[in-house]
Parts: structure tokens; C-alpha cells; sequence
């Protein structure tokens, strides 16, 4: 040991991470026994637990390495492949933690006395499934992919030792926190952006650092240019920033306590709030998830991307109109009706620009739509991009005032959420990872394309059967809250469409329920690729490079 | 581009170039966007700017441009209500004005009340109530002739108006004792009398219960509110303990616990959170359930 500490220097980011986390454990243990609240107790010893198991393992870590990992091997970029390992077996933990909330939740709204406790009601797993599946698993499959993407496209090392292990468990961490908060009653009541003040915090730090790695790694690329799945990543990476500063400014009332209260008041709070909301749909699950497709549709595929020009044009658009469309969400509200005319107009004029990534998406598989028949990871991806145009068809005609004055409020909203969320998200994250776990563990195929198979087809049956529930329970919820009778009085009380949408409820759960044994079935052979793949060591992935 | 355009080339498939770009294997086509997409695309904002003459759209220094037409969300609301006036016609007038019996005795001011009264039923009734007024374990089933305190019309207006043990000064007072609770009686004088009142409906009753010390425990605890005839007493909310009606069950064992711990059921005032004529039209609907008196 001591031999190795005079011939290896501790790296900047070594010694500061220990500071900074020495420091983070001594607050937290503070934080811990001064706590005014007992949730808020419970997240500062979690937070000195993490930050002490920090300073162990950078130091174990330390001690153990001889140098730093060199950039290249024999002129082949040495790709950093241990955070994307750790991130994609997170993001399918949560995948399959949030969908089983998500089932139970259904199960909820269908058979209430299933409410056994107030921490399982449906008020707390409600965002536990919505955070869960956007955030963590959505979230992991990006940092997963967008690590793995901007490396083999810029052809360098992903920049930063432990900054890339920094961003992948402190994201982490900040879902344990959050998700831990939501059962224990801990909110600030903000859809999409509900983890208090201190998981806002940590957040923040944890989101700057990745952008950074991010930046720096497109800098140092050995590419000429800048491959289009990264302007995606990097229009979602910065955009979310931007959003959840604006969305989060908070005051604690004790710097000790959970409890925060925002700034923003009224209808200035509600603006704000969807203003993130929608955005988080936009840069997060569009942007972010578009990355994915421009990487993966076209390696799986073995097609060139089908238009440059279109990729251009529709990135821009895309990212200039995105921004504007929130206030659709508040149509018929207190907001003022110039901002919700602004809203409207703007999301029909997004409907093109989010159309320039399907037609980019399905136009690639030109001279390859036989590939569909025998490769069921790429019909999934192709399959999401069907669903990704058919939900950026429908949510700029909800977005209609007219229409929006049917839909709003009701489970049609929830079904075009899903079918964006389950069709698209879920679906290209899902063709991702088999992409994925074969090559960053080194094996030569999945496991089972049959059982992928059958994943597809078993989740694609649940996500029709949940989205037309949902459709037909919007409407018909809708048109019972809008009838009137003849004599001029509502036709129907509140408990009475309640009790129509019963059966959709019980339609809704059983199509959860199959996308849950789908992602159970991925899972499996995921891990059995992993555990008794074939190595493709024999044929190193370096023969793949760029043949140029 | 220019530097690498000697890396483009012709793909064989499309027949289209190439941009000459590559990452990790990924080539980019220069395929010219497709036409009936930017057209769309124009189409689209040619619209949005038609919307933006139309209606109130641009913020300004000062207020914001008002649209062709002045269109605003609040005035269409205004005339959304105005016509809903015009279709419930002016008797919504009489209504707030009729005495009850009135309302009743014309058709079509009985038929705006029942509606109108169902509504409100719905949204602030029907969680305690039912949706179809068949009430629950200690709420009142509304559709039977059974009535704690009173069914003629007036009496369902007094009780919606001001409640039961609501706290209001003219509320429904009266409680069922805790006479097992208070020690008013003992734990066997309370099975005698659960046994007792079950006897009352005819009900089976438990082998060597001696009734007829329940019938005298009854004479001296119980009658003063229910009645010597047990028929109840609708001035004290006294329910009729002969009729099979029970609000919260008939069984030995829910028996002693009411006798044990006594009941004392609220029912909110509504005076003060619904209008008079709504209140009005809510006791017309309730009257109307089946069992009105």
C-alpha cells in the first residue's frame, strides 16, 4: 500500500470527492439528530450512510488502482463501459419496480379497498409509479445510452474518472430519496416535481456534473462532427436543467425540516408548473428518447439514417415550439386566454417538427423491412416509433381548445399519456437495452430472441388494451359530465361516471398487468444473456468500427 | 460538409448520396425533406397565425391584442350560463319563492325541483346517502317510509337545513345513552335488553334470556324516548325498534354495542352552503325517493 501511494498521485477528483463527501457525512449525521421532522430524520442518515460509503469506496477504490485507465489501447479507444453495466441493470430495477406500482395503482382506482394504508394509497403511489417510471427508469436508460452513444460516436473515452460513476449513483441516490419521501408523505405537491428541496438540490448538482462529462466528452471527439443523437441528448440534458430550476425555487421552513413552500404563487405557479410539465415530456421522454432511436434504429437496422436535412430541420423546430406548448394544459383556466391561444397554436405547429423524427425513424428501415420479420428487438423500436407518431398526432389535437374541453380532466389524457409512455418510451427503451446488454457485457447475441418475442407481443397486446380502455373512458367520462338534460340540469352526478368507468379501470389493470410480465420476461433474459452469453471476444467489438 | 464530401457516395438501396459522414458505422442519407411534410409544416403555422388575427394571442406593453372579435373565455362562460337560464325557463324564479306544499301540487315546478334536486343530491349527498339515496351502516336509507325525525316535506326540509348534532343552535338534538358505558346498566341487563328489542321484531332471541325483565328494564330505560309500543318518537330521533328497519344492524352483538356505547349519528347543516331554493329542491327530491309522508 504504501509503495503504491508514493508511485500514484491522487487525481483532483479523488481528493475533492473525499472532501466534499467527509463533509456531507458530518452535516447529514447533523442533519440526522437536529431533524424537525421524522422523514426528513430518516433522508439525513440515508444521506450520511451514502456519503460515508463514498469516501469508503473512492478510497478503496484509490488504493487498489495501479494508474489511471489510459484513453486508448492500441489506438482503439478504451470505451468506459462500468457506468453504463450499473445503469442499465438500474434502469430495468426500476422499470419493473415502477410498472408494478403502476398495476397496483390501476388495481386501486378499479378496487379501492385496496387503499390498505396510507403509505400505499393511491395519492402516494401515484407519483412513487409516475417518478419510478419516467424518471428512474426512463432516466437510467438515458444516462445508460447517452453514456454508451457518445463515446462509440465521438469516438473517445467518456470524459472525467469518477465524474460518469458520480452521475450514475447520485442519480440514483436521488431516487431513493425521492421515492422513499412520496410513501412517507413527503411533497411539494408539483406534478412531475414532487422530491422536496433537498432532492432538488442534490438533483441539480448531480445534473450539472453530467452535463459537464457530457460537453467535455463531445470536445474531446475524434469525429469531425457532432453525430445527431447527441444534439438530442444535449438539447435534453440542458433543457431539463433549465426547467428544474424554474419549476423548483422553494424556501425551506427549516433548513432542518422537509417541509418547503415555492415562490411562484397563483396562476404565475401554475404556468410555471406545466410550463415544466410539458417539457419534461418534450426534452426528457421526446428529446432525450429520439437520441436513442437515431442511434440505435439505424445501427440495429445496418441502414444509413434517411435524411441529414430532415434530422436538422426537425431537431430545431422541434426544440424552438416545444418550449411554448405548456399552457395547453391549463386551457379554461385562470391562465389568460392570449397564453392559452399561445399554447394551442404552438402545439399544432409542433405536430411536423415531432413528425420529422418518425419519418427519420421508420424511413431508415428502408431496404430492411424484411429485418422486421426475423429481429423482434427491432420491430419493438420500429413498433415505438409508430406509437411515437400516433401521440404526437393526438396530443396536438388535444391541445385543440375544443377538443381539450372533452379530454381535459379525464382518462383520455391517461391514455395518450401511455401511449406515448408505454408505446414509445417503453418500447424504444426496451429495444435499447437488448441492444445494449449484449455488447457493453460483451456477448455475441441476446439469450432468446424468442422470448423478446414473446415480450413484444405480450406488451403490445397490454398497451392496446390500456390506451382503447382509456379512450373509450375518457370520452364516455367527458361526454357524462357535459350532458345536460332537458329541463337544463347536469344529467349525471360525479359518483355516477365514476362508477361507469369501472370495467375500463378493470381493462386497464389487466393491460398493465401484461406489460409488466413483459418487462419480467426481458428481465430474465437480460440477465441470462449476461450470466451464460456467449463471449464475443473472439470477434472484438473493435472490428466494428468505422471501416474507413 | 465540404471537407468530406469526397467521403459521400451512392446508396445502393435508395439510389440517394450519402452526406459522407460516419459514426461508429452510422451513415447519414442527404435525402431533400419530404414535401408533403414541409407543406404540412407551412400549413400548420399559416393557420397559427390565422388563429393569432382571430383571437387574443400576443402579449404587448400593455394588455395584449384582443382578436378580431374580442374573444374572451369569460364572456363565453357569460353566455353559456345565460343560456342555461333560458332553457330552465322562469319558473327556476317560482321556485325560490313557492312554499313547499305549492311546488308539489305543479307539475312542472315538481319535475325542475326533482331535477334540480337530484344534482345537488349527487354532489353532496350521495357519498353518505348512496347515489340512489339506500344509505349505508348508520346513514339513513331515504327510499324506505322509515324516518328518524319525521318525513313529511317540512320535516326532510328542518333536517337538511339545520342537520342532526350538527352544531347548529337549531339542529336535531338527542342522543342514544351509553348505558353500558356510563353504567346505567350492567353487562347483563344489557344482553336481557339486546335481547329484548330483538324479540320486539319478532327476531330469534338467545335460550334463557329472561324477556320478561327486558320488557320491565325496557319500561324504565328505554321508553321515555322509543315509546311504551317501542314505535319510536321522531321528535328525539327515537327510531321505531318494531319495524326491521335498523340503521346500524339487528344483530346481538351490534346491539350491545349500541346499547354499551350509545349512537349519535351527524348529519351536517346545509343552511349557509346551499341557497334556500336549492335546499328547497334537495327536500322535494328526497321526499320524492319513495317513502315521503
Amino acid at each position: 500500500m504504501n509503495q503504491a501511494l508514493t508511485s500514484k498521485r491522487i487525481t483532483l477528483g479523488e481528493g475533492g470527492l473525499t472532501l466534499v463527501f467527509t463533509l456531507t457525512t458530518v452535516l447529514c449525521v447533523y442533519a440526522a439528530i437536529f431533524a424537525k421532522d421524522a422523514p426528513f430524520a430518516f433522508h439525513a442518515a440515508l444521506g450520511a450512510a451514502f456519503s460515508a460509503w463514498a469516501v469508503f469506496a473512492i478510497i478503496t477504490r484509490y488504493s487498489r488502482r495501479t494508474g489511471l485507465p489510459p484513453q486508448e489501447i492500441n489506438g482503439v479507444p478504451n470505451y468506459n463501459l462500468g457506468p453504463i453495466k450499473f445503469l442499465s441493470f438500474m434502469a430495468m430495477f426500476w422499470g419493473i419496480a415502477g410498472f408494478t406500482v403502476g398495476l397496483y395503482i390501476a388495481l386501486e382506482l378499479a378496487y379501492p379497498g385496496l387503499n390498505v394504508a396510507q403509505w400505499v394509497n393511491f395519492g402516494r403511489l401515484r407519483p412513487l409509479h409516475t417518478s419510478a417510471v419516467v424518471f428512474a427508469f426512463g432516466g437510467n436508460v438515458l444516462l445508460a445510452t447517452s453514456f454508451y452513444v457518445v463515446q462509440r460516436t465521438t469516438r473517445a473515452r467518456i470524459a472525467g474518472d469518477l465524474a460518469p460513476w458520480f452521475v450514475a449513483i447520485g442519480y440514483n441516490f436521488f431516487i431513493v430519496i425521492a421515492g422513499t419521501g412520496y410513501l412517507l408523505g413527503v411533497t411539494q405537491s408539483k406534478e412531475y416535481a414532487e422530491p422536496e428541496w433537498y432532492a432538488d438540490l442534490w438533483l441539480t448538482i448531480v445534473w450539472v456534473v453530467y452535463l459537464l462529462v457530457f460537453v467535455a466528452t463531445l470536445m474531446k471527439r475524434k469525429e469531425p462532427h457532432i453525430y445527431v443523437a447527441n444534439w438530442f441528448y444535449l438539447a435534453f440534458i440542458l433543457t431539463i436543467a433549465v426547467l428544474h430550476l424554474g419549476n423548483n425555487p422553494t424556501l425551506p421552513v427549516s433548513l432542518l425540516g422537509s417541509k418547503s413552500y415555492i415562490a411562484w404563487a397563483g396562476v404565475q405557479d401554475a404556468m410555471f408548473q406545466w410550463w415544466y410539465g410539458h417539457n419534461a415530456v418534450g426534452f426528457f421522454l421526446t428529446a432525450g428518447f429520439l437520441a436513442i432511436m437515431y442511434y440505435f434504429i439505424p445501427k440495429r437496422a445496418e441502414r444509413p439514417v434517411y435524411s441529414y436535412r430532415l434530422s436538422i430541420i426537425h431537431f430545431w423546430a422541434l426544440i424552438f415550439l416545444y418550449i411554448w406548448a405548456g399552457p395547453h394544459h391549463l386551457h379554461y383556466t385562470a391562465l389568460p386566454d392570449w397564453t392559452q391561444t399561445l399554447g394551442m397554436t404552438f402545439s399544432i405547429m409542433l405536430w411536423m417538427p415531432s413528425w420529422g423524427g418518425m419519418i427519420n425513424g421508420l424511413m431508415t428501415l428502408s431496404g430492411a423491412w424484411d429485418k422486421l420479420r426475423t429481429d423482434p428487438v427491432l420491430r419493438m423500436m420500429v413498433v415505438s416509433v409508430a406509437f411515437y407518431g400516433m401521440s404526437t398526432f393526438e396530443g396536438p389535437m388535444m391541445a385543440i381548445k375544443a377538443v381539450n374541453s372533452l379530454s381535459h380532466y379525464t382518462d383520455w389524457t391517461v391514455g395518450h399519456v401511455h401511449s406515448g409512455a408505454l408505446g414509445w418510451v417503453g418500447f424504444v427503451s426496451f429495444g435499447a437495452l437488448y441492444c445494449l446488454v449484449p455488447w457493453v457485457w460483451g456477448r455475441k447475441q441476446l439469450y432468446s430472441l424468442r422470448l423478446v418475442n414473446w415480450h413484444f407481443w405480450i406488451a403490445t397486446l397490454g398497451i392496446v388494451l390500456y390506451i382503447s380502455a382509456m379512450w373509450v373512458s375518457g370520452i364516455l367520462q367527458g361526454l357524462m359530465w357535459r350532458a345536460y338534460t332537458s329541463l337544463g340540469f347536469l344529467e349525471y352526478s360525479f359518483i355516477e361516471t365514476v362508477e361507469a368507468m369501472h370495467p375500463f379501470y378493470a381493462i386497464r389493470a389487466a393491460g398493465g398487468g401484461l406489460f409488466l410480465i413483459g418487462a419480467l420476461i426481458m428481465a430474465y433474459n437480460l440477465w441470462m444473456t449476461v450470466r451464460v452469453g456467449e463471449s464475443s471476444e473472439a470477434q472484438p467489438r473493435v472490428a466494428l468500427q468505422a471501416a474507413e | 460538409m465540404a471537407d468530406h464530401a469526397h467521403h459521400a457516395e451512392i446508396d445502393k438501396v435508395t439510389g440517394t448520396a450519402t452526406t459522407g459522414h460516419e459514426w461508429d458505422g452510422i451513415k447519414e442519407l442527404n435525402t431533400p425533406l419530404p414535401r408533403w411534410w414541409i407543406w404540412t409544416f407551412y400549413a400548420c403555422i399559416i393557420w397559427s397565425i390565422g388563429y393569432f388575427i382571430v383571437y387574443p394571442a400576443w402579449p404587448l406593453m400593455d394588455g395584449y391584442t384582443k382578436g378580431l372579435f374580442g374573444y374572451s373565455s369569460r364572456a363565453e362562460l357569460a353566455v353559456d350560463l345565460a343560456n342555461l337560464d333560458k332553457v330552465r325557463g322562469d319558473k327556476m324564479a317560482a321556485l325560490a319563492t313557492a312554499p313547499l306544499a305549492e311546488i308539489e301540487k305543479d307539475p312542472a315546478l315538481l319535475a325542475l325541483a326533482r331535477a334540480k334536486g337530484k344534482v345537488v343530491f349527487g354532489d353532496n349527498c350521495a357519498a353518505c346517502h348512496g347515489s340512489g339515496g339506500a344509505g349505508a351502516k348508520g346513514y339513513p336509507n331515504l327510499n324506505d317510509d322509515d324516518w328518524l325525525w319525521g318525513g313529511t316535506l317540512d320535516q326532510i326540509e328542518q333536517t337538511i337545513k339545520f342537520g342532526a348534532r350538527s352544531g347548529h343552535d337549531d339542529a336535531h338534538q338527542g342522543n342514544m345513552p351509553a348505558f353500558g358505558k356510563d353504567g346505567l346498566l350492567t353487562k347483563d341487563q344489557i344482553v336481557i335488553m339486546a335481547n329484548y328489542v330483538r324479540s320486539l321484531s319478532g327476531l330469534s332471541t338467545r335460550s334463557g334470556v329472561d324477556l320478561a325483565a327486558g320488557k320491565q328494564l325496557f319500561a324504565d330505560n328505554c321508553s321515555s324516548c322509543h315509546g311504551d309500543e317501542a314505535k319510536g318518537n321522531p321528535e328525539l330521533g327515537a327510531p321505531n325498534l318494531t319495524d326491521r328497519i335498523w340503521l346500524y344492524g339487528s344483530d346481538e352483538a351490534t346491539l350491545i354495542e349500541t346499547l354499551t356505547n350509545g349512537r349519535g349519528g351527524v348529519m351536517p347543516a346545509w343552511t349557509g352552503r346551499l341557497d334556500p331554493a336549492t335546499i328547497k329542491a334537495m327536500a322535494v327530491y328526497v321526499h320524492s325517493l319513495g317513502g315521503g309522508k
